[in-house]
């Protein structure tokens, strides 16, 4: 329907706009609108034009508004035309007049997503809430900063919103404000998608079945419905955007999508299992066959035909799998590609797999109907191999090949059978491929990253106790070997105290273990006490009453401890306390002397490991002495050479900690926490923040049988290591008696 | 003891029983020099059947015991009652077999404490008697008498084990789910239903078997599989005849419950 002169020039007044290339494209949006939106929506959208035109942005943002609004009103109602040209009003009243264009861009594929106008509301207040809690200003200059995340944020939103839902988004913007706020750089590459925390938490807030939360379910369907037992390999395909990775199986494992969402009906976790399915009746069914002989058109068919017949040997052998298979195969229309224009190869054989699985096709083309009989008489002979439905592919081919198969115009459509694997396993190679031939410029090596030398960085969550949520992969903690010093300090400091040592050892034995306890008096026992019953016989004949408890009975009474000494190395330890002359550090070195000889005396699992902490990316654990270990010279050297710096990140060293503790076996394992002050680090601004942390850190111990006790030599702990540590700790005021405290509380932990 | 009512004790019809191997033979022959057997297999996969089915071919009575931790000597033996006229004694059912001539089959007997499966030694050796030490009877067994114990070695805990000497009184024979083809075969008659749904009930017991060890401690026994046979005769839908009497009894593992229910699904299509 064409408009007429005299009305353009009618809605022309309407819009008041004074930009020269308007007029170019006026008509076009005019007849646009004129089909889609009634004659108040017109009106309505000429107005929020002209509202567009004001805010001085130039020709850009009244050009994407009429292009794209007739179409959101279209589909959500003629409110959102005014609803979205006011929100362009406020934010050109704010100093993000760049965020405009990618905002007006999306909108139409945002509003196609979200589906309902209260739906947009809630869009576009999140929109405003962010941009207003990431405008800064800063004081004495007369002048604000636009957010930063704004634009990247909107320019990421169509594919956010495939991703997430609403209150996912919500989640996922609302943690990049609460971290990045202060850091403009961070900010931008959080909300554009560039750092790993920003994937991870992604990934947190996706619907659908995620693979991590039902391996055990599928491990358990491959067992029992295929007795195998794969290792499977979890990708994502939440970050390729070019291509797509594709599920497939090698000699080491089977890759799977880490999530499936309900689709056709069928539910995450049975998609996984029909993939599975399929994969499984390849290792059941299929052999590799050579490449070089085919083409990559025969190819492709056979690996058609392959999937087609190791699926109809899994229906044989579990007929509910069909129905799981067609719910997910596509269903091409006949006649919708275009012999002539678009190459149909891919059509062809989507149409005839689907042929293959359900009987009830309703395809006419001969060709297909042809094949599909000959491929079920083969499959019916039974015992049809691959190299026999290859040689069925191959004539397939010959019979169906058009000329236009070889344009680069492929038909795509329905054609993508998202549950089968690529089929890399069923080909040999005789020859290598076609790169011995190719003289092309040798790959440019990179210049390769300095090693580090030590182990690799280990990540750990941390709490944030402001939202209750972890920060995933948030620390990154380096474990290395503490540097050695002389042992023969460590000799000499144990002589200094070798009075004490006399006494803790007097301890020390009465507490070693005993395998067997007698407990005796026992009215039933295991064996008779024939001490106390020949008594009670005397009792019993010269007329007393006898004592019943004449038997005995034994129990076990073994140590099964391990034991982890936490040190805190940090700065703070330099200091001297009030009424000493030695430092902290000097004490803490002759306490954990004292208290590794006993441990070691008293035969006790024991390690020693110290900690401190320079920023979430660097958190340095060293190891002083292993489980393994004895306490020989090298860990007295070790010890020996124990110095202070940086600060204290307590629950990332908790964790490392505990990971070591929790794969040794013993009844009670016990981690001693020796620290001089609360946990604290240069890039925490919130006080709260780390001790939050190490408190959920301790929480999490205690969940696996960890426990955990802390040795403080703060005079003013009592503030903070109540909230950390519940009732496990000890705050030791006169620190030089620290030697003497350590053992001594160590035995009493474990009496 | 004429007072025992003999026939209480014998297997009038025919059970049941599909041949595995070669055990009728091995039975009978063990019974011909009356050497006490011990029968092992995991639990529903026809072991009490195969004795009964035993007597019947033997003609022998039967009398069977099915063991527990509270058992004692005594339950076995015999014990003195008290009445009005003073004390009486009563056989326990191990005496009454020995007297009699019966085949004595002591069900599942590592669930009874070691100390007690003692008194049966005596028996089980050449000296073929039963001492009633609180009689003071010396009790010859009859000619007839025969021992036969069972026990399914999967689930116990180490705990519950036969002492060696007991062990080494008896011969043995092990006992397993039958071989696919065969068990349908068993369920289809024992159920009386088709041989195609009783196909499907054994691959699905399969399936569930191949669970073993990976939370399930024994898979689906061929009881189970009749049990659903049954329910399915009774008009149930074999999907929720399945799910009732072969996932739900099993198992309190949501994911195992949930790749057994897959299973139905995709068995039964």
């Amino acid at each position: 329907m064409k408009i007429s002169e005299a009305e353009l020039e009618d809605y022309r007044e309407q819009l008041h706009c004074g930009f020269k290339d308007l007029d170019e494209v006026f008509g076009d949006c005019m007849e646009e609108a004129d089909v889609r939106l009634t004659s108040a929506g017109i009106k309505d959208y000429l107005e929020g034009a002209s509202l567009v035109c004001k805010i001085g942005r130039g020709f850009e943002p009244v050009l994407v508004y009429l292009e794209e609004m007739p179409q959101v009103a279209s589909q959500l109602g003629e409110s959102v035309l005014s609803l979205v040209s006011d929100t362009v009003w406020k934010i050109s009243r704010s100093p993000n007049g760049k965020s405009i264009p990618p905002f007006l861009q999306s909108i139409s594929e945002v509003a196609r997503r979200l589906g309902s106008e209260v739906q947009l509301r809630h869009y576009i207040d999140l929109m405003l809430d962010m941009m207003e809690r990431t405008t800064g200003s800063i004081h004495g200059f007369h002048t604000t900063i636009p957010s930063p995340g704004l634009p990247c944020l909107l320019n990421q939103m169509p594919y956010l919103l495939s991703r997430i839902s609403l209150e996912g988004l919500k989640n996922w913007i609302d943690y990049g404000i609460r971290n990045y706020s202060t850091h403009p750089d961070r900010q931008i590459d959080y909300f554009s998608l560039q750092t790993a925390d920003s994937r991870a938490i992604l990934q947190r807030e996706r619907h659908g079945t995620l693979f991590m939360e039902n391996e055990r379910k599928l491990d358990l369907y491959m067992k029992a419905l295929w007795q195998s037992k794969p290792c499977l390999v979890p990708y994502s395909d939440a970050f390729d955007e070019l291509r797509k990775p594709v599920p497939y199986y090698d000699h080491v494992g089977i890759r799977v999508p880490d999530v499936y969402d309900v689709r056709a009906g069928i539910a995450g976790i049975n998609r996984y299992r029909a993939l599975l399915a399929h994969i499984a009746a390849h290792q059941r069914w299929t052999t590799a066959i050579i490449a070089d002989n085919y083409s990559p058109f025969q190819r492709i068919a056979i690996e058609a035909f392959e999937d087609s017949r190791v699926e109809y040997l899994a229906m044989q052998e579990y007929p509910g799998l069909r129905k799981l298979f067609l719910a997910l195969h596509p269903v091409p229309a006949e006649d919708d590609c275009k012999p002539m224009e678009e190459s149909c190869i891919r059509h062809r054989l989507a149409m005839l797999s689907y042929a293959m699985l359900n009987p009830e096709h309703t395809y006419r083309n001969p060709d297909i109907l042809e094949s599909v009989g000959e491929f079920h008489a083969a499959m019916r002979a039974g015992n049809a191999t691959t190299a026999d439905v290859a040689r069925l592919a191959v004539s397939f081919i010959a019979r169906t090949r058009r000329q236009a198969d070889q344009l680069p115009n492929v038909y795509f459509k329905d054609t993508v059978v998202d549950y089968r694997d690529d089929n890399r396993h069923m080909w040999k190679f005789i020859e290598e491929g076609d790169e011995e031939e190719a003289f092309e410029d040798e790959r440019k090596v990179q210049p390769e990253e300095k090693e580090f030398d030590g182990l690799p960085p280990r990540h750990y969550r941390e709490w944030d106790y402001t939202t209750s949520t972890y920060r995933p992969d948030w620390v990154s903690l380096y474990e290395s070997l503490h540097p050695g010093g002389n042992a023969a300090n460590i000799d000499a400091l144990l002589a200094r105290h070798e009075a004490l040592a006399k006494r803790l050892k007097q301890v020390l034995d009465m507490l070693k273990p005993q395998q067997f306890v007698r407990i005796r008096y026992q009215e039933e026992g295991s064996e008779l006490d024939l001490d106390v019953a020949i008594r009670s016989l005397i009792d019993f004949k010269s007329g007393t009453t006898p004592d019943p408890r004449i038997n005995m009975s034994h129990r076990h009474d073994g140590r099964d401890i391990a034991v982890l000494l936490l040190l805190d190395l940090s700065a703070s330890l330099a200091g001297t306390p009030d009424g000493s002359e030695q430092t902290l550090l000097q004490l803490s070195r002759e306490a954990v002397a004292l208290l590794a000889w006993a441990i070691e005396h008293l035969g006790d699992a024991f390690a020693i490991a110290g900690f401190s902490s320079n920023t979430r990316h660097e958190v340095r654990y060293q190891h002083i002495k292993g489980f393994a270990e004895s306490w020989n010279d090298d860990v007295k050297a070790r010890l020996a050479a124990i110095e202070a710096g940086y600060s204290t990140r307590m629950g990332a060293a908790l964790r490392h900690a505990a990971h070591y503790l929790g794969a040794r076996r013993a009844d009670k394992k016990l981690l001693l926490v020796l620290t001089d002050g609360e946990p604290s680090d240069i890039d925490a601004a919130d006080d709260r923040q780390l001790i939050e942390d190490a408190h959920k850190a301790v929480q999490e111990l205690d969940r696996e049988g960890i426990y955990t006790y802390c040795i403080n030599l703060d005079p003013n702990a009592d503030d903070y290591v109540k909230d950390i540590f519940g009732k496990q700790y000890l705050v030791i005021d006169r620190v030089e008696r620290l030697p003497e405290k350590l053992p001594r509380l160590f035995m009493a932990l474990t009496k | 003891m004429s007072d025992i009512d003999i026939d209480q004790y014998t297997i009038n019809t025919e059970p049941f029983y599909e041949e595995q191997g070669n055990e009728v033979t091995l039975y009978t022959a063990a019974y011909a020099s009356r050497l006490p057997v011990m029968i092992k297999g995991p639990t529903g996969c026809g072991k009490s059947r195969f004795i009964e089915y035993m007597a019947w071919k033997l003609k022998k009575p039967l009398i069977t015991v099915a063991c527990n931790e509270d058992m004692t000597a005594s339950d076995l033996v015999g014990r003195y009652l008290l009445d009005a006229d003073g004390t009486r004694w009563l056989d326990g059912p191990l005496t009454v077999a020995a007297r009699i001539g019966a085949i004595c089959y002591l069900d599942e007997i590592v669930e009874a404490r070691q100390d007690t499966t003692v008194v049966i030694h005596p028996l089980t050796d050449h000296r073929r008697n039963l001492p009633l030490d609180k009689k003071g009877e010396l009790l010859e067994a009859h000619v007839d008498f025969q021992l036969v114990i069972s026990y399914n070695p999967g689930y116990q805990s180490l705990m519950k084990d036969l002492k060696q000497s007991t062990k080494q009184r008896f011969t043995g024979m092990d006992f397993d789910y039958p071989s696919a083809q065969l068990e349908a075969g068993i369920v289809a008659k024992e159920a009386a239903i088709d041989i195609e749904t009783a196909t499907k009930l054994v691959k699905l017991g399969e399936t569930a078997r191949n669970l073993k060890g990976h939370g399930l401690d024994e898979g689906i026994s061929t009881r189970l599989m009749v049990y659903a046979a049954s329910l399915i005769n009774q008009g149930i839908t074999p999907t929720d005849a399945c799910r009732m009497a072969m996932a739900r009894p099993i198992t309190d593992d949501a994911d195992i419950r949930s790749t057994l229910d897959h299973a139905i699904d995709a068995v039964f299509a």
